[in-house]
C-alpha cells in the first residue's frame, strides 16, 4: 500500500493519532460521502475560541481515514478563525501522496465536517 | 459455446493497457465495453445518414428517420413486445423510470394507495417512486431481503394488497446478482390488480428477456450495460397501459397540433418522446442487439455462469472474504459482490486497479440493500461475454497481493444513518 498510497496514509491509517472519542465534546458533526457512503464523524473539546482536542471516528477508506487523522492532529491548540482556514492544499501537502480526481473527495470529506462542526458552535454562540 | 478469441477481438479496448498492464475488465454491470460493430454502426451514421428525423423532406432526414425507426422493431423483435407503438426510447433506465412515475404515476396514484418496491433496489428504482409518493400521498412499501440474497416471498401476501397499485422490482439485482421471479410476482400482483414495472437494466444485456412471457406492464434497460452506447434506454410499455398516458415533458415531435396556449398529443410512441431523440443512440442499440444475437443470448448466459461459478469457488478460498448474495451460479447474474475483513472497498479497488484489473467499489447505488448488509460498500467484480476464466484466476491473484498490501483500519462507527450535527 505505500506503493498505493505513499508511507503517510499508510501509517495514519494503521496507526491513527487521533482515533477515537471525547467524554462531552463541545461541537461534534458527522456526515457522510454520497459518491462512496464513507462516514466520519468529528468531536472537538473547544476553550477560549481554540480546539483544546479533537477525536474523529469512520467508517471510511485509507485516504479519508488519514486525512481526518492529520486534520484532528493539526488543528490542535489552533484559534477557530485558524482552523476555518485550512484549506485541500494543506491537507494533501500533509499527505504526501500524489491523490487521483476521483478520490480528492475522500480527502476533503473530514474538512468538510470540521467546517460544519465549527459553524454549529459559531452558529450557537 | 462462446467463440471468445472472436470476440475478443472485436472489442478494441480489451487491447489497451492499465497501470503497464493488460486491461482487466470487471465491470460490465456497470456499462459494458462496445465491440466495433457499434463503434462503425455510430461512425456510419454520422459520416452517411446524420440529419434529424421525421420532418426532414430530404434523402438523408428519411434515412435518419428510417434507421430510428428500424432500431425501434429491432427493440421491439429482441424483447418479444407485441407492438412497435410498446418501445418508447428514453436516455435510459432511470428516465424511463421517472417516465413511468410521471406520467403513468401521477394519473393513477392517490392518497392511500401503495407502492411495493425491494430493500434491494438500486436508487433509480427508489427515488423516484419516493418523490412520487411525497406528490400523490401514495405509501412506499418494501419487500425485505434475506440473508442468503433473495426476495423474502413469505410476506408477500401481506405486503401485496388491494392498495398496492404499483410493484416495482429488478429483475436482476445489481449487487447481490440474484435474478427474481418476476414471472411469479406479475402473477401474484395482477391478481389484486397492480401494475408491475421490472428493472431490465442488468437482465436484458445477458439472459434471453421476453415481456410478453413475463406478462410485466412496464420493463426497462438501458443500451449502454448491453454493448450499446450511453444516452439510449427504452421503455417498453404494453399498449393498453401506455394509451392512455399523457406527456409529462412537452416539447417537438411529442404533438400532433399546437396553438399558442394549448396542444394536441402525437401517436405512441412519440408522443412520450419529445425533442430530437438519441438517433445515433438507436442505431448503436440495434448494432449491439445484431451483436448480442449473433453470439446468442443462451450462450452468453452459460458462459457467466461458468465465470460466476469460477468466482465464487475461487473468491470462497479466500480467507477473510466475504461473498454477499446467491452461492449458485445458477441463481444470479454474472455478478460477485465481496468485502476483505479489514479493507475499505475503494482501497481494494485502488489496490486491484495496480494490477490492471477495474472492478466497482461502494454502495452501488443501493444504500438500503448495503444497510441490510451492514457495510459501508463492497467491491464488486462483473462479468460479461468478453471475460476470461484467466482473468478471474488474474483477480483472485491480486486480491491476495492486496491483502499482504493492505492492512488493519480503525474500528467503525455504529448508530443511526444520515448527517447529524449535535452540540453538547
Amino acid at each position: 500500500m505505500a506503493l498505493l498510497y505513499g508511507e503517510v496514509i499508510l501509517q495514519r491509517f494503521r496507526h491513527p493519532l487521533r482515533h477515537g472519542e471525547l467524554p462531552s465534546p463541545d461541537a461534534a458533526f458527522e456526515d457522510v460521502n454520497p459518491l462512496c457512503g464513507d462516514r466520519i464523524r468529528l468531536e472537538l473539546r473547544l476553550a477560549d475560541g481554540e480546539v483544546e482536542a479533537a477525536r474523529f471516528r469512520g467508517d471510511a477508506c485509507a485516504i479519508a481515514t488519514a486525512s481526518a487523522d492529520l486534520l484532528a492532529e493539526m488543528i490542535e491548540g489552533r484559534p477557530l478563525r485558524e482552523v476555518l482556514a485550512i484549506g485541500r492544499e494543506t491537507l494533501l501537502e500533509a499527505l504526501r501522496a500524489e491523490i487521483r480526481p476521483s478520490r480528492l473527495g475522500c480527502v476533503t470529506l473530514p474538512l468538510d465536517v470540521l467546517r460544519k462542526a465549527v459553524q454549529g458552535v459559531r452558529g450557537a454562540a | 459455446m462462446i467463440p471468445l478469441e472472436r470476440v475478443r477481438a472485436d472489442f478494441p479496448i480489451l487491447g489497451r493497457t492499465v497501470q503497464g498492464k493488460p486491461l482487466i475488465y470487471l465491470d460490465s454491470a456497470a456499462t459494458a465495453q462496445k465491440p466495433r460493430q457499434v463503434l462503425d454502426a455510430l461512425r456510419a451514421f454520422y459520416e452517411r445518414s446524420n440529419a434529424n428525423v421525421h420532418r426532414s423532406i430530404h434523402t438523408l432526414g428519411e434515412e435518419a428517420t428510417e434507421l430510428l425507426e428500424a432500431a425501434r422493431d429491432r427493440v421491439q423483435r429482441f424483447i418479444g413486445a407485441a407492438e412497435r407503438e410498446e418501445i418508447v426510447f428514453t436516455r435510459g433506465t432511470t428516465d424511463a423510470i421517472n417516465l413511468v412515475a410521471q406520467t403513468w404515476g401521477r394519473r393513477a396514484l392517490g392518497p392511500g394507495d401503495e407502492i411495493l418496491l425491494t430493500e434491494m433496489e438500486h436508487h433509480s428504482n427508489l427515488v423516484p417512486w419516493q418523490l412520487l409518493a411525497q406528490e400523490t400521498g401514495a405509501t412506499l412499501r418494501h419487500i425485505p431481503v434475506t440473508d442468503e440474497g433473495y426476495l423474502d416471498l413469505e410476506v408477500l401476501d401481506r405486503l401485496l394488497t388491494p392498495r398496492t397499485r404499483l410493484v416495482a422490482v429488478t429483475h436482476v439485482s445489481n449487487v447481490l446478482g440474484t435474478i427474481n421471479p418476476v414471472a411469479r410476482l406479475i402473477a401474484r400482483a395482477r391478481r389484486v390488480g397492480a401494475r408491475v414495472l421490472v428493472d431490465g437494466a442488468q437482465a436484458v444485456p445477458h439472459l434471453p428477456v421476453d415481456v410478453r412471457a413475463l406478462g410485466a406492464d412496464f420493463y426497462v434497460f438501458s443500451g449502454h450495460k448491453m454493448l450499446g452506447p450511453t444516452g439510449i434506454g427504452v421503455l417498453y410499455g404494453r399498449r393498453e397501459v401506455l394509451e392512455p398516458l399523457t406527456p409529462a415533458w412537452g416539447g417537438g415531435e411529442m404533438i400532433r397540433e399546437v396553438w399558442l396556449d394549448r396542444a394536441t398529443w402525437n401517436d405512441l410512441p412519440w408522443r412520450l418522446e419529445p425533442g430530437t431523440p438519441p438517433i445515433a443512440g438507436a442505431v448503436g442499440l440495434a448494432a449491439a442487439i445484431d451483436y448480442l444475437e449473433g453470439v446468442g443470448l443462451d450462450a452468453i448466459r452459460a458462459h457467466e455462469v461458468a465465470l460466476t461459478r469460477l468466482a465464487l469457488e475461487r473468491l470462497g478460498q479466500v480467507e477473510e472474504l466475504t461473498c454477499y448474495g446467491p452461492r449458485d451460479a445458477e441463481a444470479k447474474g454474472g455478478v460477485v459482490a465481496f468485502n476483505l475483513a479489514g479493507v475499505h472497498p475503494h482501497d481494494l479497488a485502488a489496490a486491484l486497479d495496480l494490477d490492471g484489473i477495474a472492478v466497482r467499489a461502494g454502495h452501488h447505488c443501493a444504500q438500503p440493500l448495503m444497510r441490510r448488509l451492514g457495510v459501508v460498500g463492497t467491491a464488486r467484480a462483473s462479468f460479461y461475454l468478453y471475460n476470461t476464466a484467466a482473468e478471474v484466476e488474474a483477480l483472485v491473484v491480486a486480491l491476495l497481493r492486496a491483502q499482504d498490501l493492505l492492512g488493519l483500519r480503525p474500528s467503525g462507527l455504529s448508530g443511526p444513518a444520515g448527517p447529524r450535527a449535535s452540540r453538547t
